[in-house]
């Protein structure tokens, strides 16, 4: 664990979620959150406790269960001048909301000639590994990554979950953000103080490496990393790049990295079918095939409606370090 | 016995508008019903590959427009609101310009026509999707009451048939906890394309469900822009005031088919369109304005002139205007310059 300096502090990722939609609250009075006890209870994960005694039940709104609502009222809020972060309890409950986020926020501007905007964040924490079952695991990022319009943003690191969120708030459209909740305790790390952004659409490599590209997001990033540290101690070399960012997609890292290790592999939580892994691979297809030394691999969640609630489902629809370790070195020996 | 002039004119002045503004209903009324025939003269004509028909809506539209506080409220309307959309200011070139497609339409012919976007006269952007505006509503009528913007408030507007979705029902139930400053109107014209209100809903009166979320729920007659304006500046009267949501219904009738794309005999006979007719809003306050003097029988001709002109001339223009091109395609996906993946 990194150790905080004076400009910094250690936090995990639902503290960095919390700080940074604590600071927006204290700088911008357009600022509101809406959802499903976020006031009295402070969310299920406790991340805006407290936020409505100091800040107000107006800003801090209590809603119906109506996911349409909440996220179509954040819509009228963002066009008439206020900056709401809606939450959905978990993304599993998206859904309901499905047409307000594709088809009205996405695409106000577009269809009011830039006249009308949607300067609003989508909240919600999703993915498996925590005993969810098939409504508490679900990844939503392909349903909506297809979508021109809207953002999706996807952090893995507390640094980057402030500074990514502080700029999903800043952006002046409609941006869907991605929490892994397995992550929300698990992950540790050092934060920055003060207001700072990452730009959306910029991914990251969290490690160098020379023999492989591996491309994921999410839970994933971590249990990847681990894996290429236990095959760089076993002599391989491993470039994991942390996307980020799902739409827009960083082409250009992807490229430069793929075209060094010449070969790629894409690790996802979500299924393997249609998935964020296609997009990547039919890019870097046409974009660098003849730069690869072997053909390019996804692994993925295997093509079933979600993950079971007994462990041996939940396992085995997810991946892990030791599985990821098999696949790199599949491809590094290739 | 018939009501003399004066007895007219009396019973006018409850209303408490001036002849200017019963003039300024009556044209209204007029221009949308001029501007509508347009639309589907020129769909028949082969100019325009769709049009919207706001026949039948005149009174309501016209009347609700007189109540709307141009400047302050917030319009949320829905496809079929032509004559409140030049009642709150858009001009005929404007709603051509819509029908046409043309790169000067407001929302540069990306959607459909009747589907403005003006901030200038307070006309929120929408969409077809039915119900999708009206949680937008709320939340501007939120944003109002959150700035503490005492005085102004939102007018929201649907069908008969749109009561049935979702989102009209959660929005109705945030506003009433919320005791926001907005109006929702109905404007119930009996169908939903070939859908009767009697295989929409099991409760015919809209207005009643206003008692199952706890605000005010009114009928009143869409054939008369009076009652219409009535109602509406009554119900956003108390929402400026601070006196939370109110569900209006106002009942009036679609004399043309959905759409130019429609056929409305496959579902409704003539006999029943003409029955409805007799009703036809346009006359019955014609008649009005000149029995109680309001109005002259030269000043209705020289207004319906005028109207006529005024829509060839919109027409005309319009006409003449060039459409997008293709590199408009890609503005306004994000702010400032989109670059996609190809
Ligand atoms: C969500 C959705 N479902 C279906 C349609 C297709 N549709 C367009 S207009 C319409 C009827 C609407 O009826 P009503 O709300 O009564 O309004 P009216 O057209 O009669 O004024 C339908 C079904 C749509 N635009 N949106």
């Amino acid at each position: 664990m990194a150790v905080a300096t004076s400009s910094s502090k250690v936090l995990n990722n639902v503290e960095a979620v919390r700080d940074t939609l604590y600071e927006a609250l204290k700088n911008d009075d357009r600022v509101v959150i809406l959802g499903e006890d976020v006031g009295a209870r402070g969310n299920v994960f406790l991340i805006t406790k407290d936020f409505a005694k100091e800040f107000g039940t107006e800003r801090i709104i209590d809603t119906p269960i109506a996911e349409a609502s909440i996220v179509g009222i954040a819509v009228g809020m963002a066009m008439e001048g206020l900056r709401p972060i809606a939450e959905i309890q978990f993304a599993d409950f998206i859904y309901p909301s499905f047409n307000q986020i594709v088809g009205e926020a996405a695409k106000t501007r577009y269809r009011s000639n830039g006249e009308y905007t949607c300067p609003m964040v989508i909240r919600t924490p999703y993915g498996g590994g925590v005993r969810g079952a098939l409504s508490h695991s679900v990844s939503v990022e392909a349903l909506f990554y297809h979508v021109p319009g809207l953002k999706i943003v996807v952090p893995s690191f507390p640094a980057d979950v402030k500074g990514l969120l502080n700029a999903a708030i800043d952006d002046p459209d409609p941006v869907l953000f991605l929490e892994h909740k397995k992550t929300y305790r698990l992950i540790k790390g050092e934060v920055p103080d003060g207001h700072y952004v990452i730009p959306i659409g910029k991914a990251d490599v969290k490690k160098e490496g020379s023999q492989l590209t591996v491309v994921s997001y999410g839970l994933y990033v971590h249990w990847a990393l681990e894996a290429a540290n236990q095959l760089e101690s076993e002599g391989m070399s491993v470039e994991v790049i942390d996307l980020r960012s799902v739409r827009p997609m960083d082409r250009t890292l992807i490229l430069q990295s793929v075209r060094k290790t010449r070969k790629l592999l894409v690790i996802h939580e979500d299924n393997k079918f249609g998935g964020i892994g296609a997009e990547i691979s039919a890019m870097v297809a046409e974009e660098a095939l003849f730069d690869l030394d072997a053909p390019i691999r996804r692994l993925a969640a295997p093509d079933v409606p979600a993950m079971g609630y007994a462990m041996p489902l939940e396992e085995a629809y997810m991946s892990s370090p030791a599985k990821m370790a098999d696949a790199m070195r599949d491809m590094v020996k290739f | 016995m018939a009501n003399t002039p004066t007895q007219t004119r009396k019973s006018l002045e409850r209303h408490g508008l001036s002849d200017e503004q019963l003039k300024t209903i009556f044209r209204t009324m007029l221009l949308q019903r001029q501007l509508d025939n347009r639309g589907f003269q020129l769909n028949r004509q082969g100019k325009v590959p769709f049009a919207l028909g706001s026949e039948g809506h005149e009174a309501l539209q016209a009347g609700a427009a007189m109540a709307f506080a141009r400047g302050k409220d917030i319009l949320a309307p829905y496809y079929r609101d032509l004559g409140l959309s030049i009642g709150i200011g858009l001009t005929p070139y404007e709603i051509m310009l819509s029908i046409f497609a043309r790169a000067a339409d407001h929302n540069g012919g990306r959607q459909f026509p009747n589907h403005y976007s003006s901030k200038r006269a307070g006309l929120m952007s929408f969409s077809s999707i039915l119900a999708a505006h009206i949680p937008h509503a709320v939340g501007a009528a939120y944003a109002l009451q959150y700035r503490k913007e005492n005085g102004r408030a939102v007018l929201v507007t649907f069908g008969d048939g749109t009561t049935s979705e979702g989102e009209w029902h959660e929005s109705m139930n945030f506003a009433a906890v919320h005791k926001l400053p907005i109006v929702f109107l109905c404007e119930n014209n009996q169908w939903a394309i070939s859908t009767p209100l009697s295989l929409q809903m099991g409760q015919p009166d809209i207005y009643k469900r206003a008692e199952g979320y706890g605000m005010p729920g009114e009928q009143f007659d869409g054939f008369d822009p009076l009652a219409t304006y009535d109602a509406v500046k009554r119900a956003m009267d108390r929402a400026r005031n601070g006196g939370g949501p109110t569900l209006l219904e106002g009942v009036c009738y679609r004399f043309l088919a959905h759409s130019t794309d429609d056929n409305d005999l496959t579902y409704r006979t003539r006999e029943d369109v003409d029955e409805h007719r007799k009703d036809d809003p346009l006359p019955r306050f014609e008649n009005l304005l000149l029995d109680s003097g309001v109005i002259t029988a030269d000043e209705v001709a020289a207004f319906k002139k005028d109207v006529l002109r005024e829509t060839n001339e919109a027409t005309d223009k319009a006409e003449a205007m060039p459409f997008p091109t293709a590199d408009d395609l890609y503005k306004h996906v994000y702010e400032g310059a989109w670059e996609p993946w190809q």
